[in-house]
């Protein structure tokens, strides 16, 4: 009886919510309108409408103009579309890292540099920059960034596997800790050596976007994307994670090789991340929770809406970056803090999921 | 349906379980029961892979060290003592996680899955609970929702870890009739239980171990007796029997 009801149904009503209809459009909207006012907004003004009909007149086989003058069509398409583009991967990353960590470690105050990534690469960047790297046309600082933060989290896993981390995440966070602490004493000490460079050192650990070029697009963005792509794929396998590591294995997931896999592409998307644009905190804690507090913990809706927002966060943290004091800029950490922080306690303070 | 040929677990050298053969038909429900630290848990999870362990264990014929983790999660469903339940989840969400062995690594549910879960929520009787978060469910209905979850894993053999605790005596009493009624539907069930007398009442058999082996194997009637509840449980109890049953009651010493 029972069973004969569900198969003369034509759809059974259990399902998975995955991102709501609505959420999807606002989020959308979101991106679209941030790209549009990193686009437009800066010291010479652009309108959407004029940013629209540029960026068809780009495409090939359209016969339009661009009502836009060359120096307006220079500014916008060399200066402020890399560095809107490299806001938006850097953020988006950032987010959808964030949100697979919390996910793996089953921890609310995971982030992406949970693990060591941040000094990693801020000792990377520090030896780069104190070996006479920094100015020029160098790409040698980003690189090193990268090693240095790849390196990090490789230490912290081979560290936390030796120490018993097959059978909880917890001595993995602890190695984590013990290799970044270890790393920023490394760090300290070589800045030390070459006070000369602090102030270099400095700038770049505030992180931010104000040398972004299409290089720094090109160089990050393949890993960005491909690491997106792999933590996308997994929401439904970091919901079955959510359940612990005994049930996930229950259910016929490799527990271990899953959590390597994810933080391995976690931890190589930041790292090109930073490597481009320095250590920005914050938005890998605050996107995926204000997600999770406004549409749904399932990761299904977290992991993807964590990318979209992260990224129209960052593009607007980093207008906010460029605007205030302009011409001066602000470094894009205050602002993702000064304005997170307070949007965020208010979520915190309205939302009905926290009990 | 479960053959165990001298299956042994240990931690750092340490052995859990020690040399345990026996097996389970199908329709079978098992008990172990024993001390703690007898080893009861640790045996249920080598059962289904989740330690690593000595000896062979064989599920549907199968020998498990032949199989991958996939493979045996289609064999044999697992319910922990205290599982996990994410609260802001959907009761639906939640049961269609069990099809997670069905369903392609990086795939999501098909219409096949979202039906067995869905046969799995109204053998449960909790199809009307199906949007509601597990936040909101009371005990009783959450463990109902975590045996659903395991059934819509469809395996033939459920495998439950304490699977009263922390519910009240009607509680208990309904999810126990409840498991029992699953095996008419060739379910075959081993569980460890802390309830001697609901263990008697519920289980075909009786395994009793301690530090590690079986030390006794057979009917309530055979196993629960006030000899061996005294050398391996250290208790001072009386057992009454009477037409309803067994009853183990415990005895101020």
């Amino acid at each position: 009886m029972a069973v004969d009801s569900v198969r003369t149904r034509t759809e059974p009503r259990v399902r998975a919510r995955g991102v709501p209809r609505m959420w999807q459009l606002c989020a959308g909207a979101f991106l679209v309108a941030a790209l549009l006012v990193g686009l437009g907004i800066g010291p010479v003004g652009i309108g959407a409408l004029g940013i629209a009909e540029s960026a068809v007149s780009h495409l090939p086989f359209v016969d339009l103009h661009s009502p836009l003058s060359s120096v307006q069509e220079a500014i916008l398409w060399q200066l402020r579309a890399p560095r809107v583009v490299l806001a938006g991967l850097v953020g988006g990353m950032l987010a959808i890292a964030g949100s697979a960590y919390q996910g793996v470690f089953r921890n609310p105050l995971a982030d992406p540099y949970l693990l060591g990534v941040a000094a990693g690469a801020g000792l990377g960047a520090t030896i780069a920059i104190a070996m006479g790297f920094a100015g020029g046309s160098g790409q040698i600082v980003p690189v090193a960034a990268f090693v240095g933060a790849t390196l990090a989290v490789a230490c912290a896993y081979v560290l936390g596997r030796s120490a018993g981390a097959a059978r909880s995440t917890g001595a993995l966070v602890l190695a984590g800790v013990t290799v970044a602490a270890f790393m920023t004493a490394l760090q300290t000490f070589v800045q030390q050596q070459r006070s000369d460079t602090l102030r270099d050192v400095y700038a770049w650990l505030l992180g931010g976007f104000a040398t972004a070029g299409w290089r720094d697009v090109v160089v990050a963005a393949p890993y960005i994307v491909v690491s997106s792509v792999i933590l996308l794929l997994h929401r439904r396998v970091l919901d079955v994670l959510s359940l612990g590591d005994d049930e996930a294995a229950s259910l016929g997931i490799e527990v271990r090789r899953t959590r390597l896999l994810l933080v391995a592409a976690a931890t190589l998307g930041t790292a090109a991340a930073v490597s481009v644009s320095g250590l920005i905190g914050f938005v890998g804690i605050i996107v995926p929770h204000t997600v999770r507090l406004l549409v749904s913990t399932s990761y299904r809706a977290v992991v993807p809406l964590s990318l979209v927002v992260g990224a129209g966060f960052l593009v607007f943290a980093d207008v906010l970056a460029r605007s205030v004091l302009s011409p001066a800029e602000l470094p894009i950490g205050v602002v993702t803090a000064f304005f997170g922080a307070p949007f965020f306690a208010i979520v915190l303070r309205t939302s009905r999921s926290i009990r | 349906m479960i053959e165990l040929h001298d299956l042994s677990v240990s931690f750092d050298g340490v052995y859990a379980v020690r040399g345990v053969s026996t097996s389970v038909e199908k329709g079978e429900w098992v008990v172990l029961i024993g001390p703690n630290g007898a080893g009861k848990t640790s045996a249920l999870r080598a059962l289904c892979g989740l330690l690593p362990f000595e000896g062979r264990v064989l599920l549907d014929g199968r020998d498990t060290s032949t199989l991958g983790r996939r493979d045996v999660a289609r064999l044999a469903a697992f319910v922990p003592q205290s599982p996990e339940t994410p609260s802001e989840l959907t009761v639906g969400e939640y049961v269609l996680l069990g099809r997670t062995p069905h369903i392609g690594y990086l795939a999501t549910e098909g219409r096949a899955d979202r039906i067995a879960a869905e046969r799995a929520l109204e053998r449960l009787e909790l199809v009307e609970f199906s949007e509601r978060p597990l936040g909101s469910l009371s005990g009783g209905e959450l463990q109902r929702a975590v045996i659903a979850r395991a059934l819509a894993q469809e395996s033939q053999i459920l495998l439950l870890d304490e699977p009263t605790t922390s519910l009240d005596l009607g509680r208990q009493q309904q999810a126990l009739e409840l498991i029992d009624s699953l095996r008419a539907d060739g379910l075959t069930v081993v569980s460890t239980m802390h309830d001697l007398t609901l263990a008697g009442q519920y289980a075909n058999r009786l395994l009793l171990l301690d530090r590690g082996s079986i030390v006794a194997d057979g009917v309530a009637g055979d196993v629960l007796s006030e000899s061996n509840l005294a050398s391996y449980y250290g208790a001072q109890v009386r057992i009454v029997r009477d037409e309803d049953g067994i009853f183990v009651l415990p005895l101020r010493q």
